[in-house]
């Protein structure tokens, strides 16, 4: 059943490295992620990748396949033709750590500078009623795995590490299109917080993170679009324009 | 002393599953300075994993739900075997723990009247577990690491709770028999890390990577368990691992993947090589009266459960795991070792679509199959261990020698008996999680002097940690493994026999010498080997505990089962097998008495079901009490109802 075939895997770290050559018995029914553990077992044993789950549920395993961003564990090598060899790099949007390892900080960093949820006043717990219509908004933002996916692809920051300071990114944007349409969240400003504080004017509806999200989060239609809607609605419009227009001087 | 980065904590949680977060927010809102450490990023805990939901009597499907009747279906579960205390506490406090979720932002699916809805599952008397689609787990972890960075947004920053992601802690430090501190790397750099705190809570989750079939990731490797019994404390129980009947076998990247008991709750059923559908052969003596004999009336328990019994493929985890693997033995198994699960040929592609969305997209994004074409090949994997660190159960702080030291969730022992229910661990996580950081940061307040950690342990943790980097051509850690993940899968799987364990054990003492020798090159930064290296020495101490325990048990009991001692025996229900570590480092098992269940608690139980359980003197002794304490008759009676 198995054959031999090539892989071409990113080795290095900060300070420099290159794509690799191997050649690697496949199975059938493997995924990306089985081979990168092959190579591992029998060839490299310190060739360095994040996972977790092996069943797309922790977001550990992004990294980008042919120059495609997604998780390792969800990429069959079935998609691949015979013959091809199969190009496995880091996200290019984070810095390396080593071989497929990328400091994803910069999330983490932008999860804090979020406000929180915050609990109604007058409901203890317990008490909390909500009806299933009004979460389900809110319940496929929360979805998400955290494989920072859509970060990586965004081209706000993917080739602009300039605008990483100012933009936080698809995935902190459904976060607050899911505070903003919680229906007992105590803070009325969600909106003007994802203008004033994310950066949401930099981003111009590509859609490239709704494509690449492997929890099918419609991001752009469903998070950003609505966001910037109501921000229309409940600010002069110069802002909007302001926004699109610090968007083309960074493009 | 090694020059290291140092920090101090007056609590330190290892482990960022539910478990462990709930125990940093206690700790950190009784005031105390609260460090978080973790194998892998901040919200990828194995927690993650979870679908099914969280077990809490709230009582908002079925009003006659109670803290009482979930306790009972906790104890059923477990064979009474489980720690009474902690089934109370946790029935009772459960609800409280999922509530207050909710005031952290979670978004639980809904009842018609806007409360948290409640789904059924096995051994769950009423519509029980909170749950969010078939992603509870997401939920929980989301959750609580949101109200972590509310904290610290509170704080201003993250002084007074920090979280150490990819950092693996791979000693305890002692002053004395008291906590002391943690010495551990980060994965990232290789450089290490010394963390001085007088109180530890142990949150890191089970052992399924000792295992070569499991539904486990790769932070399971045991090393709570592992730091615990070199710290002094006491392990529990080892014996019982849970294996569920359905994970995937094919294809090899997913094997062990679990594959939802809800296939067979919506008409799936289990057939061998031959076509056979064969657990009608394996129906033992206690579920006979509950089970049908022949297909048809089993078919039609679907349309009128009231005038037909079950169908034998929903007989209880154990029993249907060890089915299937007899199976596989009798030479009757599918190519890939496993038989085949079908509702292709028993239900409509639209059904099934409907019914089954996940396992629909999993199969077919997974394996390439249909699953309204074609049947799934499953197999028994390696999915939960109910033994654990021996705790007190109303503070979960370690049992042995030590002082300083909490546990809680997977880690832990004692909660679940002998077999867990499904939805009782995420609740467990929550209850006890809670607890744990609660009581370690009253023993901080307690503490007279705070201990101080020795240099040479500190060192000599380093130089441990660091001796495959720099030993040359010793053996490849990924091949050691897989030669320990083979023995515990063939002689300490899911049926056991004596020669098999002795012959495991004796393997294990060859593997614990191998590992002592492997090398890892590569260097420190994220190096895969050298981490494996490391864990492998927590693996093979926790799998002896496990072979011991199992070898000792002469009887089969939820999660642990003897071919050679196929029935439950009262007299062991009375027993808990403890092991702890000698000074050469040896695993010693004591024996030691279950704790008696109270009276008004046993009161919740027909007699005629403790008779199931309990011995004739126990039986005659609660007859005694019970007949003081809640007024039933004084004998017990002659023969089952
Ligand atoms: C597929 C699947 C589905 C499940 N579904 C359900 C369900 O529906 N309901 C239910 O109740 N239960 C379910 N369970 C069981 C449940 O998910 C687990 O028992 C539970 O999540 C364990 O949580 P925990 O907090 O104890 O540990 P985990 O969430 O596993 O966290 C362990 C933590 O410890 C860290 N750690 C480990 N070792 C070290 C070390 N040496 N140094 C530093 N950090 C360390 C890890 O990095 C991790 O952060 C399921 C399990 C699986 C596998
Ligand atoms: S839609 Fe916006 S956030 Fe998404 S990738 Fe495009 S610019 Fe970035
Ligand atoms: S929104 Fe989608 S792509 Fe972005 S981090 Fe979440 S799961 Fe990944
Ligand atoms: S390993 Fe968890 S998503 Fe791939």
């Amino acid at each position: 059943m198995g054959s031999v075939r090539k892989f071409r895997v990113w080795r290095g770290d900060a300070a420099g490295g290159r794509l690799e050559d191997f050649s690697v018995e496949v199975n059938e029914g493997e995924v990306v992620l089985d081979i990168i553990h092959r190579l591992q077992a029998t060839q490299a044993p310190d060739l360095a990748v994040r996972w977790n789950c092996k069943a797309g549920k922790c977001g550990s395993c992004s990294m980008e396949i042919n120059g495609k961003p997604g998780l390792g564990c969800m990429t069959r090598m079935s998609v691949f033709a015979d013959g091809e060899t199969v190009t496995v790099t880091p996200l290019r949007t984070f810095p390396v750590i080593r071989d497929l390892v990328t400091d994803v900080s910069f999330n983490y960093v932008k999860a804090r500078e979020m406000p929180a949820f915050a609990p109604p006043a007058d409901l203890k717990p317990g008490e909390y009623r909500m009806k299933q219509v009004d979460v389900e908004r809110s319940q496929e933002f929360r979805k998400c795995i955290e494989c920072f996916l859509c970060q990586n692809t965004c081209h706000v920051i993917r080739d602009h590490d300039d605008n990483k300071p100012a933009f936080a990114g698809p995935r902190f944007f459904i976060r607050a299109a899911e505070l903003d349409m919680h229906p007992l969240d105590a803070r009325g400003d969600r909106k003007e917080t994802a203008v004033d504080e994310q950066g949401l004017g930099y981003c111009n509806i590509t859609k490239c993170c709704t494509e690449v999200c492997p929890e099918h989060i419609k991001i752009t239609d469903n998070a950003i679009i609505p966001l910037k809607e109501r921000v229309v609605d409940r600010r002069y419009d110069p802002l909007v324009w302001l926004g699109s227009k610090i968007f083309r001087r960074t493009a | 002393m090694t020059e290291l980065e140092k920090h101090s904590y007056d609590v330190v949680v290892i482990g960022a599953g539910g478990a462990g977060l709930r125990a940093a927010i206690e700790a950190r809102l009784a005031g105390k300075k609260t460090a978080i450490i973790s194998k892998s990023l901040f919200g990828k805990a194995h927690t993650v994993m979870a679908e099914g939901g969280a077990a809490a009597a709230m009582g908002n499907v079925n009003s006659k739900d109670n803290w009482m009747v979930h306790f009972r279906d906790t104890m059923r579960g477990g064979k009474f075997l489980n720690n009474f205390r902690m089934a109370e506490l946790h029935a009772k406090e459960a609800p409280d723990r999922v509530w207050e979720l909710e005031t952290y932002g979670a978004l639980f699916d809904r009842t018609p009247d806007g409360r948290i809805s409640q789904r059924n599952f096995g051994g769950h008397e009423y519509p029980r577990l909170a749950h969010v689609g078939d992603r509870t787990g997401l939920e929980l972890i989301r959750t609580l690491q949101q109200k972590i960075v509310s904290l610290q947004q509170e704080d201003g920053g993250d002084d007074r709770l920090r979280v150490f992601a990819e950092c693996t802690v791979t000693d305890l430090l002692l002053d004395g028999s008291r906590i002391a501190g943690a010495v551990g790397y980060y994965r990232e750099t290789g450089e290490f890390v010394l963390f001085e705190t007088p109180a530890i809570v142990l949150a890191t989750g089970g052992v399924g990577k000792s295992y070569k079939v499991t539904s486990n990731s790769w932070e399971y490797t045991g090393d709570g368990h592992a730091l615990a019994l070199r710290a002094g404390a006491t392990l529990i129980n080892m014996e019982f691992l849970q294996f569920h009947p359905t994970g995937m076998v094919w294809p090899p990247s997913v094997k062990g993947i679990l594959v939802t008991e809800s296939v067979r709750g919506d008409g799936g059923v289990l057939k061998n090589s031959d076509g056979k559908r064969f657990m009608f052969d394996y129906v033992p003596d206690v579920f006979r009266k509950q089970y049908a004999e022949t297909e048809e009336e089993a078919d039609r328990w679907y349309t009128d459960p009231d005038n037909n019994r079950r169908p034998p493929e929903l007989l209880p985890r154990d029993e249907v795991a060890r089915a299937i693997n007899a199976e596989v033995k009798a030479g009757r198994g599918t190519p890939a070792g496993g038989v085949y699960l079908d509702i292709a040929s028993r239900r409509p592609a639209e059904y099934i679509l409907k019914r089954l969305p996940s396992m629909y997209h999993q199969f077919k994004e997974l394996a390439d199959v249909d699953i309204t074409e074609a049947p799934m090949e499953i197999g028994p994997t390696c999915h939960y261990v109910m033994g654990g660190v021996e705790v007190d159960p109303d503070t979960a702080a370690a049992g042995g020698t030590v002082e300083g030291l909490f546990a809680a969730g997977e880690v832990s022992g004692g909660m679940h008996g002998s077999n867990r229910l499904g939805g009782n661990s995420l609740s467990d996580l929550l209850v006890f999680g809670k607890r744990a950081g609660e009581y370690a940061a009253l023993y901080v307040d307690r503490l007279g002097s705070r201990p101080a950690a020795p240099a040479a342990a500190v060192d000599a943790a380093v130089e441990a940690a660091l001796a495959p980097l720099v030993r040359e051509n010793g053996e490849n850690p990924f091949d050691v493994w897989s030669d320990l993940q083979q023995v515990m899968q063939d002689l300490v799987g899911i049926i056991r026999r004596k020669s098999e364990l002795e012959e495991s054990l004796k393997l294990l003492v060859d593997l614990k010498e191998r590992i002592g020798k492997v090398s890892a090159p590569g260097g420190r930064r994220f190096n895969p080997g050298w981490h494996l290296a490391i864990d492998l020495r927590n693996m093979v101490l926790v799998s002896e505990c496990t072979a011991r325990a199992a070898l000792e048990r002469e009887e089969s009991r939820g999660g642990h089962t003897r071919e050679d001692f196929p029935q439950m025996d009262a007299k062991w229900r009375q027993v808990n097998l403890v092991c702890s570590v000698g000074q050469a480092g040896e695993v010693e098992l004591v024996r030691k008495p279950v704790p008696t269940i109270r009276p008004e608690l046993l009161a919740l139980f027909e007699l005629s079901e403790l008779k199931k359980y309990m011995t004739d003197e126990e039986l005659a002794m609660l007859g005694d009490a019970s007949a003081e304490s809640t007024g039933r008759p004084g004998q017990p009676a002659k023969d089952g109802e």
